[in-house]
């Protein structure tokens, strides 16, 4: 038997089995893909080649890992923790104010960690009225540096992402099974059973994945509230490394204990996952008939005062010492708020322009391919933004003074640092109308960059819009890179409230926190609603 | 054991249904009309899923309005989501037993029993999703046989199913029915299923539910609305029927 056909030979037969489609696709894509490893692996690659003397690990850093997987852990369980609870209490009770409770639990999202801080030290600090009240009953004032202080600032960020995500679990199980749960006599306990613990076993390991990675590469929160020897993580050991002793070698070997335990920790929790097999049903809002005794309504009405509180109480106090600080503003201020949106805007842009691109790429991929891919866009997260941050000086060294590039590295490191966000938003909407619509384009002539253009990005615009808000509004309170390479006289908006911060100037830093809070809250609001505009796209 | 619709009033945005009858223990009964006409709502009212904006429901002379689904004294099988696709057939008909699940080993042979009774002995093991739609509702009929409650509401459960299967499983309901001793009330779209199953009829339209009518009666003669509903086309075989009896 001969094939009258010859099948050619060389990595051409790769590409063509891996991805089907034109090279307006696979150029932009292919580029993300090369410049994603390059900023990542590369830089790494280059902080472990630096040459000079290496300590190596030392038992500070081993210390390190310890506490970085401790209060992880704690942080996740005491999040999922409440947050079973909660959205439970949100999922079937009905009450005025739940939909501005569930948009509250979007805040702290976008809210800049470091006014999250400043909020919680206004609370729960030494001087807060938590500290007060203890004292009234001749307790000694809460201590909030430590321990403590760092799963306090990890559970009130990441609480109300937990809640949501479990929030989405509840709203996944149709109306329908409540229902029929209804129609058989079942009460809040075979509710639980039957539909409840099966949904939370799908959702649980993944949320409390999540949290945890958070809270392990979490910078920021233990630079204020953490540090000394019993209070360093794998990051702020990072940090030290780079700044107090200039070890590239320990630095880059810091970063791949972290990556290492990242990946350990993925690959545990998709064990622990399990499929719920809930049929899709039809988007009626579920009534329920279950929880309404007088005491499932009592614990599902204190956890839903107590979460609201918990969240309420610090930003009420951003708010509240901000006011009377907006008359006295520092001068430089409004030079800093320039600079912070010098970085954020590009920062959205970039990374919504690498997440289009990747799409186009991954949308015509084999899932397999595709799915490593976008795995690999995760390592923009796993590995140390710092370590990548000296990688790229090292290697900007020999062509330019790399403390002129600040900004720019700045930029890139965190357009990278948000690519897997914009890309878990933007891949889905992309893939969709990728199914649907490029071929109806296609059947009228469409192509390449007008296809892009008239058919597929109108469907994009409301994730792009959101996506890019998300980004923006994190970069203008990201309080990582920067710290590291900005020179004294350039600042961010973050970096000038930790500057004050750092020199118990608590006034000033109050008004820079709200001038803070609401650049971030109307940047996301202003590009949110950008993607909105067409509101007849459905 | 009587079902009475007291006054009954239900308003839903701008669709609204009235209902004041009552219905004696035993009966068979079809509800017609419509789309829209509210068939399903009477029997969501029936059944706790949705609330009256006036009137009261009454079983057995007692008042039922504000109860919870649950304890109501009705079994109701939904068009479709009768099965939980994460348990497997033996688990979603042995809820009828007991809806938290622990059985004992007898009332698990009750369960089998009552599956083989609906001719799904050997899917017992199976998850709904690799059952046909015609097995998926023999194993809610399975169900509704361990619930053993005295009303039983159909809301077009056999829709999807051809005509054949769908003459099957109303014979299958009929012998659930007797065997439980229910009253049964059965939403359909099927004139010639409702002469098949049902003794009388209750005609939903134009707002209002009518009181019951003997079936072959209500054909014989049909007031403007049900006319309407069933064109000339389907007037034809209960012409034929009057004319020809079996």
């Amino acid at each position: 038997m001969t094939s009258r056909k010859e099948i050619p030979a060389g990595p051409g037969v790769c590409v063509g089995v891996l991805f089907q489609g034109t090279a307006m696709r696979l150029v932009p894509g292919g580029l993300t893909v090369l410049i994603m490893l390059a900023v990542t692996l590369g830089s790494t690659a280059a902080v472990l080649g630096f040459p000079g003397r290496t300590t190596g690990l030392n038992a500070g850093d081993w210390a390190a890992l310890r506490f970085t997987v401790m209060q992880a852990m704690i942080s996740a369980a005491i999040s999922a923790g409440i947050a079973i609870p909660a959205a439970r209490a949100l999922a079937r009770c009905r009450f005025i104010g739940r939909g501005m409770l569930v948009a509250l639990l979007g805040v702290p999202f976008i809210l800049p960690v470091i006014v999250a801080v400043f909020g919680l030290l206004a609370i729960w600090g030494r001087a807060g009225p938590a500290s007060a009240l203890l004292g009234v009953f001749g307790l000694p004032p809460i201590s909030i540096y430590g321990l403590p202080g760092v799963v306090l600032a990890h559970v009130f960020l990441n609480l109300p992402l937990a809640t949501r995500l479990l929030l989405q679990g509840w709203m996944s199980i149709p109306a329908e099974h409540f229902r029929l749960t209804a129609n058989l006599g079942m009460g809040s306990a075979e509710v639980w059973r039957t539909l409840e613990w099966p949904m939370l076993r799908a959702v649980l390991p993944g949320t409390f994945l999540v949290i945890f990675l958070l809270c392990v590469t979490s910078f920021a929160v233990v630079l204020t509230l953490g540090g000394g020897p019993r209070a360093t993580t794998v990051e702020l050991a990072i940090y030290q490394a780079l700044r107090l002793d200039f070890d590239p070698g320990r630095a880059a070997a810091l970063a791949l204990v972290q990556v290492v335990l990242c990946l350990v920790a993925g690959a545990l929790a998709l064990g622990f996952a399990r499929r719920a097999e809930f049929s899709p049903g039809f988007d009626t809002p579920p009534r329920r008939w279950d929880g309404r005794t007088a005491l499932a309504r009592g614990i599902d009405a204190g956890v839903i005062g107590f979460v609201a509180l918990f969240l309420l109480l610090p930003l009420s106090a951003v708010i509240l010492r901000g006011l009377p600080q907006l008359a006295a503003l520092p001068d430089d201020l409004w030079r800093t708020l320039g600079t912070t949106l010098i970085i954020a805007l590009p920062v959205a842009a970039l990374s919504i322009a690498q997440a289009l691109a990747l799409a186009a790429l991954l949308s015509r991929m084999a899932p397999g391919p595709a799915r490593v891919i976008e795995a690999a866009s995760v390592l923009g997260l796993a590995i140390s933004p710092f370590v990548i941050g000296t990688g790229l000086f090292i290697l900007l060294n020999p062509f330019i003074n790399p403390f002129s590039m600040a900004i720019p590295v700045t930029i890139a490191i965190n357009a990278v640092m948000a690519l897997p966000f914009t890309l878990r938003i933007l891949l889905p909407a992309f893939q969709r109308a990728d199914e649907h619509y490029a071929r109806l384009g296609a059947s009228v002539g469409m192509g390449g960059w007008t296809l892009f253009r008239l058919a597929l990005w109108p469907r994009l615009r409301r994730s792009a819009g959101f996506a890019a808000g998300l980004t923006a509004a994190m970069s203008v309170g990201d309080l990582g890179v920067i710290t590291l390479f900005a020179p004294p006289d350039v600042s961010t908006l973050p970096l000038l409230m930790y500057r004050l911060m750092g020199s118990y100037q608590m006034d000033a830093a109050a008004g820079v926190a709200l001038v803070l809070l609401v650049t971030a809250l109307v940047i996301f609001a202003v590009l949110d609603r950008g993607g909105r505009l067409d509101d007849h796209i459905r | 054991m009587t079902i009475t619709f007291d006054k009954l009033r239900i308003d839903r945005g701008d669709f609204s249904l009235s209902a004041d009858f009552a219905l004696p223990k035993g009966g068979k009964y079809a509800l017609i009309g419509p789309s829209g006409g509210g068939k399903s709502s009477l029997l969501y009212a029936l059944a706790g899923f949705i609330d009256p904006t006036a009137g009261r429901v009454l079983w057995d002379n007692a008042d039922i309005t504000g109860f919870d689904p649950g304890v109501r004294p009705v079994s109701m099988l939904f068009q479709d989501h009768n099965l939980f696709p994460h348990m497997t057939v033996l688990q979603n008909t042995g809820l009828g037993i007991r809806p938290n699940l622990r059985l004992s080993p007898a009332e698990w042979d009750r369960t089998r029993a009552a599956l083989a009774r609906v001719g799904l002995a050997t899917q017992a093991e199976k998850r709904p999703g690799v059952l046909s739609g015609g097995q998926r509702q023999r194993c809610a009929l399975a169900r509704v046989l361990l619930r053993n409650k005295p009303v039983l509401c159909l809301d077009e459960p056999f829709a999807a199913l051809g005509p054949a299967l769908r003459a099957e499983m109303l014979a299958l309901v009929d012998e659930i029915v007797a065997n439980i001793g229910a009253t049964l009330l059965m939403v359909t779209h099927q004139p010639e299923d409702a002469r098949r199953i049902a003794d009388r009829t209750i005609l939903v339209a134009d707002g209002v539910a009518r009181p019951p009518v003997e079936t072959r009666l209500l054909f014989a003669d049909p007031p403007g609305a049900l006319r309407d509903y069933l064109g000339q086309a389907g007037l034809r075989p209960f012409r034929d029927m009057l004319v020809s009896p079996e």
